[in-house]
C-alpha cells in the first residue's frame, strides 16, 4: 500500500511539472510578448526592445521557464505588468480569502451532503427520496450565477438584510468577514450539497441492494446497525473520495461565485489578470489552482485505495 | 403502500415528458431563432436602461434599453449551436478514440489514456482562462476548448464500455472466426454502446453549455454585441440591485435546459430498468 | 395443536407487476427434527417460498394470499421488532454465496457473533466461545483464531462453513438453506455438506433444504417437496420420492440424477473404448505450458498449465475433467488460438498450428471451433440467432441469400429448434435453447473439432441432461472430434472415451474413461470419483471415509485448492 501512495505521489509530482511547463506555454503563444503588452502598441521598437532585454526575453524559452520555476520555488512569483508590484504580495492576501471561502464552504456542505444523502439513499424509492432527488438532481444542474444571482435578489435586493457585494477589507472584524461570506458560501454551499448528496445517495443506495445486506437483514440486525454498520464500514472509502473530489471541483465553483459578488480572492485577481493579459499574475493564479486541484485528487485516490478491502488484503496477508 | 410503484411509474414518464417538451422547445426556437423574434436583438426600443415589460416587450429592456425576450430567443441559437458543435466534437474524438484504445490495447491506449488523464487532473475554467488570455475569446477557440476538455471524460467512458465488451465471450467468438478490425468495432460492439454513449451526449452537453456560459459570465467567452444566455447574465447583471428581474431569464433558460438534459437521461435510464425488470 | 416448526398454508406470491404467481397455492409444513427439501429447476419458485419462512420477499413480490406460521408467530403479518427477535435467534439463514453474503470489511467472528448481540442473548466473550466451539465442530482449522481473519482470507469452502456457524450460532428451531453448496467444486461440497448434516443433528433442528440436486438432497432430507412453476407437484418421504416418483417430471429429475452418477450399480452408461485409431490424430497438443504474465525462458509469471499433452481422433470424445482453478479453461483457449502457449506444440492432422488465430489460416479457423460455457455472454445480445448463425455462413463459405435462410433453418432443426426461432433475439430464448444456439453457432462452421468448455454447467439438471444427449448424437451423426471439457465428472463419464484428469494445471491422470473411472489410480481422481453426488443412501459417509483415507496422500492442499484465477485468495487460504 505504502508503494501505492509513493508511486501516486511521484505520478502527481511529475503531473504538476508537466502542468506547470503547459501554463508557462500557454501564456508564451500569445502575439506579441510581455514587453510588447506591457509598454502598449504606441512604444517604439527601442523601448520594447530594452524591456526584453531587462526581463531576461532574450533568452531561449528552456531558460525563461527555468528560470521562473525556479523562482517559484524560492518565493519569488515575479512582477505584475500592471500594478508593477511582486506577484507574491497580490497573491498572499486573496490566497486567504479564498482559502477562507473553501474552508467555510467544505465544514458546512461535507457534513450536510452526507446526512442528506444517507436518509435519501435509507429511503430509497420512497416520496420524501424521489421529491429529493429531483430538486438534488435540478440543483447539481443549475449554474452557480444562477443560485448566485437569486441569492443577492432576495437577501440584498429585497430583504435588504446583507450587501450585494461582498466587501471585505484586510483587518476587517469577524461580523464583517460573516457578512462578507453569507451569500458566497451559501451559494456554494447549495451546489456542492447537491452535489454530493446525489453521490452518496448512489452509494449507499447500491450497497444495501447488497446480498450481505439482505443477510444482515435476515439475522435480526436493525436498521439502523444495518446502514451504520454493514452499509457505512463499506461506504466509507468511495465518499472520501467523493468528497475529495467536489472539493476539487469548488475550484470552478469559487470562480463564478468570487465573480458574481465581486469577493476579493485569488479567483477575482485572476479574471482581471487575463483581461489585462497581466501574465505572470495569470500563471501563478492558473498554477495554483492547478495544483490544489490535482492534490485533492490525489488525497481522493488514496484514500479510495486505503480503503478498497483488497488492497489492505496484501497487509492482512503479512500479519496473519 | 398498494400501489406506489404504479404511481412511480407515472411520475417518472412525467418527468420525462416535461424534459422532452423543454428540449424540443429550445431546438425549435433555436432552429427558428429569426421568425420568432419580435425585435432585432440589438435594436433600441426603449431609452431607459433595464426598463419594465410592457406589450412587445415582454421580458423588458437590457442595460442599453434593447428588447431581452429578442435577446434571449438569439442566445439560444448562440448557446445550443455551440453547445452542439462542442459535444459533436468531443463525442467524435472520444468515441473514435476510446473504442480504439480499448480494441488495441497496448502503447496505443497506454499512450491516449495518460493525454486524457492530464486533461483530466486539471481544472477545466482555468485551463479556459489560461486559454483564453492566450489565444484571446473567440466562439472558435471557446468550441475546441470545450471539444478538448471534454473529449477526454467521452474517451475514459467510451474505453471503459469497450474494453468490458472486449472481454466479452462474442467478441472473442468473433476473433476466433477471423473477423477484421471493423466488424468487430461497428457489428458486435457498436450497438451496445450507442444507447450508453447516447446518454453520455446529453449529460455532456448540459455540461458544455455550464462551461461555456460561465466562460461567458466571466467576460471571457462570446463577446459583445452577440451575447449567448450566459453573457446575458452578465451584461445585464448590474440591474440586480436595482431589482431588475432581467438577468435572471437567461440564467433561468441555462438552469431549465441543463435539468431537462439531465432529468431526461435519468428518466429514460430508470423507465427502461423498470421494462427490463417486469419482463 | 401439532409440533410444526414451520406450517405454510395456501401461499400466493406474485409479482408487483402483475403476471404469472410465483408462488402458486403452496401448503407445506415442517416438523422439529425434519429436513424438508424444496427441489425444483430456476425459476419454481424454491427461494421465494423458503424466503417467506423469515418474513421476507425480495423486491417486485408481494403477498396474494396465504399464511406462513413459525413457531406460533404469523411471519406474513408480524410487526418489524417481531420479525427482528425471530430472525438469527428462532429461524436462520444460509444463503448460496457465502462470498457475497459476508460483510467484506468486518472480521468473521464479528459477523458470527453478531446474532448473539443484536439479539441481546449472552455476554460477547460467551458468544465467542460458542462460535469457536462451533468452528471446530465443523472442522474448520485453528477455531481459536481463524475468526480473526477476513472473508476474502479464507477457502470458499471454509466460508460456506462459516456461515453454517452463523446460522446455528444461536441454535435455532428452523434453518433455511439456499443451494448452500451449488457453488463449490464437489470436493468441496463433500466437506461442507457433512459440515451442515452434521449441524443440523446436533441441535435436533428442524431445515428447509431448497436444492436443484436430487442427489445431494437425498443425503440430508427426511422429506422431499417437488416444485414446478410455483406449484408443489409431489411430496413424500426422500426414500419415496427416490424409489418410486408418481409425477413424469419428478421421473425425470431421478432419472437425470441417477445419469449422473457414475459406478452406481446398473445406472448410466459408461462408453467402450474406441476400437482402433488411425495413424495420425485429428489433433495433438504436445507439451503445452501456458499462464499469465511476461514469458522468461519459455515459462511464464504466473502458469496455469504445465506440460499437457493429449490426442483427439476423428469421431472421439475427449473428456478433460478439473476442478475451479484447475486450467481446463486455459487450455480450451489454447486450441482455439486465443491464449497463446509459452511453450509446446498444437498439430492438426499432423500440421504445426500457429499460436494465435490471427496467424491460423482461415480453414485452420474453420475447422476448429470453441462453444463457450456462458451462451448468455458468447452470443451477441443484439443481434437474431438468424444474424448470428447468417454471418458464420457467409464468413466461412460465403453462403447469403435463400440459400444461407434454408442452411440456417437446418442448423436449428440439427439442435432441435424451430425454424422461426431465427428471428429471435438471444434475450427471448430461454437457457437451455440459447446454449443449443450456441452450440449451432460452431456447427455452423461446418467443424472437424469442437471443444466444449464447461457448455452444461449453468444449466438446471434436465436441460443439461439434453444437451449432453445433443452432443453425444451430434458426435456420432456428424464424426466429430470432440474435447469435452467439465468439472462433472458423471458428465464425461456418459459422453467420453478417453478421458484426462487436470489438477493445479497438471495431468494427474489420463486413459480410457471406463478404466479411469472404474478403477482410479491416482489419489485425486479416486477422490474426484467419490465425491460426485449420488442418491443412494449412505453415500456422503462412504465418500467422507474415502476422504479420510486419502487426506494423508494428498497432502494438506486438497482442502485449500490453490487456484491460480483467484491468486490472492489461494495464498491466503487457511491450510489445515
Amino acid at each position: 500500500m505504502l508503494s501505492f501512495i509513493l508511486k501516486r505521489v511521484l505520478q502527481t509530482a511529475v503531473l504538476l511539472l508537466a502542468v506547470s511547463v503547459l501554463v508557462f506555454i500557454g501564456c508564451q503563444i500569445l502575439p506579441g510578448d510581455v514587453a510588447q503588452v506591457a509598454l502598449g502598441q504606441f512604444a517604439t521598437e527601442d523601448n520594447v526592445r530594452a524591456l526584453r532585454l531587462e526581463l531576461g526575453l532574450d533568452r531561449p524559452a528552456y531558460v525563461q521557464y527555468l528560470s521562473w520555476l525556479a523562482g517559484i520555488l524560492q518565493g519569488d512569483w515575479g512582477q505584475s505588468i500592471t500594478t508593477k508590484t511582486s506577484v507574491a504580495t497580490m497573491l498572499s492576501e486573496r490566497l486567504w480569502n479564498t482559502g477562507l471561502l473553501a474552508l467555510v464552504t467544505t465544514i458546512i456542505a461535507v457534513p450536510l451532503a452526507l446526512i442528506l444523502g444517507l436518509l435519501m439513499a435509507v429511503g430509497a424509492g420512497r416520496t420524501w427520496d424521489r421529491g429529493a432527488s429531483i430538486v438534488v438532481l435540478g440543483l447539481s444542474a443549475t449554474p452557480e450565477f444562477l443560485i448566485g444571482t437569486l441569492a443577492v435578489l432576495l437577501f440584498a435586493v429585497q430583504l435588504r438584510w446583507l450587501p450585494a457585494v461582498a466587501y471585505l477589507s484586510p483587518g476587517a472584524g469577524i461580523s464583517q468577514t460573516a457578512r462578507a461570506l453569507f451569500l458566497p458560501v451559501l451559494t456554494l454551499v447549495i451546489v456542492v450539497t447537491a452535489q454530493i448528496a446525489r453521490m452518496t445517495r448512489a452509494i449507499i443506495a447500491n450497497l444495501l441492494t447488497q446480498p450481505f445486506v439482505e443477510m444482515a437483514f435476515l439475522k435480526g440486525v436493525p436498521t439502523r446497525r444495518v446502514v451504520g454498520v454493514h452499509a457505512l464500514i463499506n461506504a466509507v472509502g468511495p465518499l472520501a473520495n467523493v468528497v475529495a473530489l467536489n472539493i476539487a471541483y469548488l475550484v470552478s465553483g469559487v470562480v463564478v461565485v468570487e465573480t458574481i459578488f465581486a469577493y476579493p480572492g485569488l479567483a477575482g485577481l485572476m479574471i482581471n489578470a487575463v483581461q489585462a493579459r497581466d501574465l505572470p499574475v495569470v500563471q501563478a493564479c492558473a498554477l495554483i489552482f492547478c495544483a490544489t486541484y490535482v492534490l485533492m485528487i490525489l488525497l481522493a485516490d488514496i484514500l479510495a485505495h486505503v480503503y478498497d478491502p483488497r488492497s489492505t488484503a496484501q497487509t492482512a496477508e503479512v500479519k496473519v | 403502500m398498494l400501489d406506489a410503484a404504479v404511481v412511480h411509474r407515472r411520475e417518472m414518464k412525467l418527468t420525462l415528458w416535461i424534459s422532452m417538451f423543454i428540449i424540443g422547445l429550445c431546438t425549435l426556437v433555436a432552429i427558428f431563432s429569426p421568425w420568432i423574434m419580435p425585435h432585432d436583438p440589438t435594436e433600441f426600443v426603449t431609452d431607459e436602461p433595464f426598463g419594465s415589460p410592457q406589450v412587445g416587450i415582454w421580458l423588458g429592456s437590457d442595460y442599453l434599453g434593447r428588447d431581452l425576450f429578442s435577446r434571449l430567443i438569439d442566445g439560444t441559437r448562440t448557446t445550443l449551436v455551440m453547445a452542439l458543435a462542442a459535444t459533436a466534437l468531443a463525442h467524435l474524438l472520444g468515441d473514435t478514440l476510446g473504442l480504439l484504445a480499448a480494441l488495441r490495447g497496448g502503447w496505443v491506449d497506454a499512450v491516449i489514456s495518460r493525454v486524457a488523464d492530464l486533461i483530466l487532473s486539471l481544472p477545466k475554467i482555468i485551463v479556459g482562462l489560461v486559454v483564453v488570455a492566450a489565444l484571446g475569446p473567440s466562439i472558435v477557440v471557446i468550441v475546441i476548448l470545450a471539444a478538448i476538455v471534454y473529449a477526454a471524460g467521452v474517451f475514459r467512458i467510451a474505453r471503459a464500455l469497450g474494453s468490458d465488451l472486449v472481454n466479452m465471450d462474442f467478441i472473442k467468438v468473433a476473433k476466433s472466426r477471423g473477423e477484421g478490425t471493423g466488424w468487430i468495432l461497428f457489428a458486435e460492439i457498436l450497438p451496445h454502446v450507442a444507447q450508453p454513449l447516447a446518454a453520455d451526449f446529453a449529460i455532456r452537453m448540459s455540461f458544455a453549455i455550464l462551461f461555456m456560459s460561465s466562460l461567458s459570465f466571466l467576460g471571457l467567452g462570446v463577446q459583445p454585441p452577440l451575447a449567448d444566455w450566459g453573457g446575458l447574465v452578465r451584461e445585464n447583471l448590474g440591474g440586480l440591485a436595482a431589482g431588475s428581474l432581467v438577468p435572471i431569464f437567461p440564467a433561468i433558460a441555462i438552469a431549465v435546459t441543463s435539468v431537462a438534459l439531465n432529468l431526461f437521461v435519468d428518466s429514460l435510464d430508470e423507465h427502461q430498468r423498470k421494462q427490463k425488470g417486469t419482463r | 395443536m401439532s409440533n410444526s416448526v414451520l406450517s405454510i398454508e395456501d401461499l400466493v406470491v406474485e409479482p408487483v407487476s402483475g403476471g404469472r404467481p410465483v408462488v402458486d397455492g403452496i401448503s407445506i409444513s415442517v416438523e422439529r427434527g425434519e429436513v424438508l427439501a424444496l427441489i425444483g429447476a430456476s425459476g419454481s419458485g424454491k427461494t421465494t417460498l423458503a424466503l417467506t419462512a423469515l418474513g421476507h420477499l425480495r423486491p417486485g413480490l408481494r403477498i396474494r394470499r396465504g399464511s406462513v406460521t413459525l413457531d406460533g408467530t404469523e411471519m406474513l403479518r408480524a410487526a418489524p421488532q417481531t420479525l427482528r427477535s425471530l430472525r438469527g435467534r428462532t429461524i436462520a439463514y444460509i444463503a448460496q454465496s457465502a462470498a457475497a453474503a459476508f460483510n467484506p470489511r468486518l472480521r468473521l467472528d464479528a459477523q458470527v457473533t453478531e446474532v448473539s448481540r443484536v439479539h441481546n442473548t449472552r455476554p460477547y466473550k460467551e458468544a465467542l466461545q460458542a462460535a469457536h466451539r462451533l468452528y471446530g465442530r465443523l472442522d474448520l482449522p485453528n477455531p481459536e483464531v481463524v475468526g480473526g481473519r477476513f472473508p476474502h482470507q479464507v477457502s470458499g469452502g471454509q466460508l460456506q462453513r462459516f456461515m453454517i456457524a452463523m446460522g446455528l450460532q444461536e441454535s435455532p428451531l428452523l434453518l433455511v438453506c439456499d443451494e448452500p453448496t451449488s457453488a463449490l467444486d464437489v470436493t468441496t461440497q463433500v466437506e461442507v455438506l457433512r459440515a451442515l448434516k452434521q449441524g443440523i443433528a446436533d441441535n435436533n433442528t428442524a431445515a428447509l433444504f431448497v436444492s436443484h440436486d436430487l442427489a445431494v438432497v437425498s443425503q440430508i432430507a427426511t422429506k422431499i417437496a417437488v416444485l414446478r412453476a410455483g406449484r408443489v407437484i409431489e411430496f413424500g418421504t426422500a426414500r419415496e420420492i427416490l424409489d418410486s416418483p408418481r409425477e413424469a417430471y419428478t421421473r425425470e429429475l431421478v432419472a437425470a440424477s441417477k445419469h449422473m452418477t457414475i459406478g452406481s450399480a446398473g445406472a448410466g452408461h459408461i462408453i467402450a473404448p474406441s476400437p482402433s485409431h488411425a495413424a495420425t490424430p485429428l489433433l495433438t497438443v504436445e507439451k503445452v505450458v501456458a499462464g499469465f504474465g511476461k514469458v522468461t525462458d519459455g515459462a511464464p509469471a504466473v502458469t496455469t498449465l504445465s506440460d499437457i499433452s493429449l490426442k483427439l481422433h476423428k469421431g472421439e470424445v475427449v473428456g478433460v475433467i478439473g476442478e475451479s482453478g484447475s486450467g481446463k479453461s486455459t487450455l480450451a483457449r489454447v486450441i482455439a488460438g486465443l491464449h497463446p502457449a509459452a511453450q509446446g506444440k498444437i498439430y492438426m492432422d499432423g500440421k504445426n498450428l500457429a499460436d494465435t488465430v490471427e496467424r491460423r489460416t482461415v480453414s485452420e479457423r474453420q475447422r476448429i471451433q470453441l462453444v463457450f460455457q456462458m451462451a448468455d455472454t458468447a452470443l451477441n445480445q443484439k443481434h437474431s440467432v438468424g444474424r448470428i448463425l447468417g454471418r458464420v455462413l457467409k464468413f466461412f463459405h460465403g453462403t447469403s441469400g435463400r440459400a444461407r435462410e434454408a442452411r440456417v433453418a437446418e442448423l436449428l432443426k440439427m439442435v432441435q429448434l424451430p425454424p422461426e426461432y431465427a428471428n429471435r433475439l438471444p434475450s427471448q430464448l430461454s437457457g437451455g435453447e440459447k446454449q443449443r444456439v450456441n452450440l449451432a453457432r460452431a456447427l455452423a462452421a461446418e467443424p472437424e473439432i469442437l471443444i466444449c468448455d464447461e457448455i452444461t454447467s449453468a444449466l438446471d439438471t434436465i436441460v443439461a441432461e439434453s444437451i449432453i444427449q445433443l452432443v453425444e448424437d451430434l458426435s456420432k451423426k456428424l464424426r466429430l472430434g470432440i474435447i469435452f471439457i467439465s468439472h462433472d465428472l458423471a458428465t464425461v463419464s456418459t459422453l467420453a472415451q478417453e478421458v484426462t484428469v487436470l489438477r493445479h494445471g497438471r495431468i494427474v491422470e489420463s486413459g480410457p474413461t471406463q478404466i479411469v473411472l472404474s478403477s482410479p489410480k491416482d489419489p485425486y481422481t479416486q477422490l474426484l470419483v467419490s465425491s460426485v453426488p449420488q442418491a443412494r443412501p449412505g453415500w456422503l459417509e462412504e465418500a467422507i471415509a474415502t476422504r479420510n483415507r486419502l487426506r494423508h496422500a494428498l497432502e494438506t492442499d486438497v482442502l485449500t485448492p490453490v487456484s491460480v484465477s483467484e491468486g490472492s485468495r489461494s495464498t491466503l487460504a487457511v491450510s489445515s
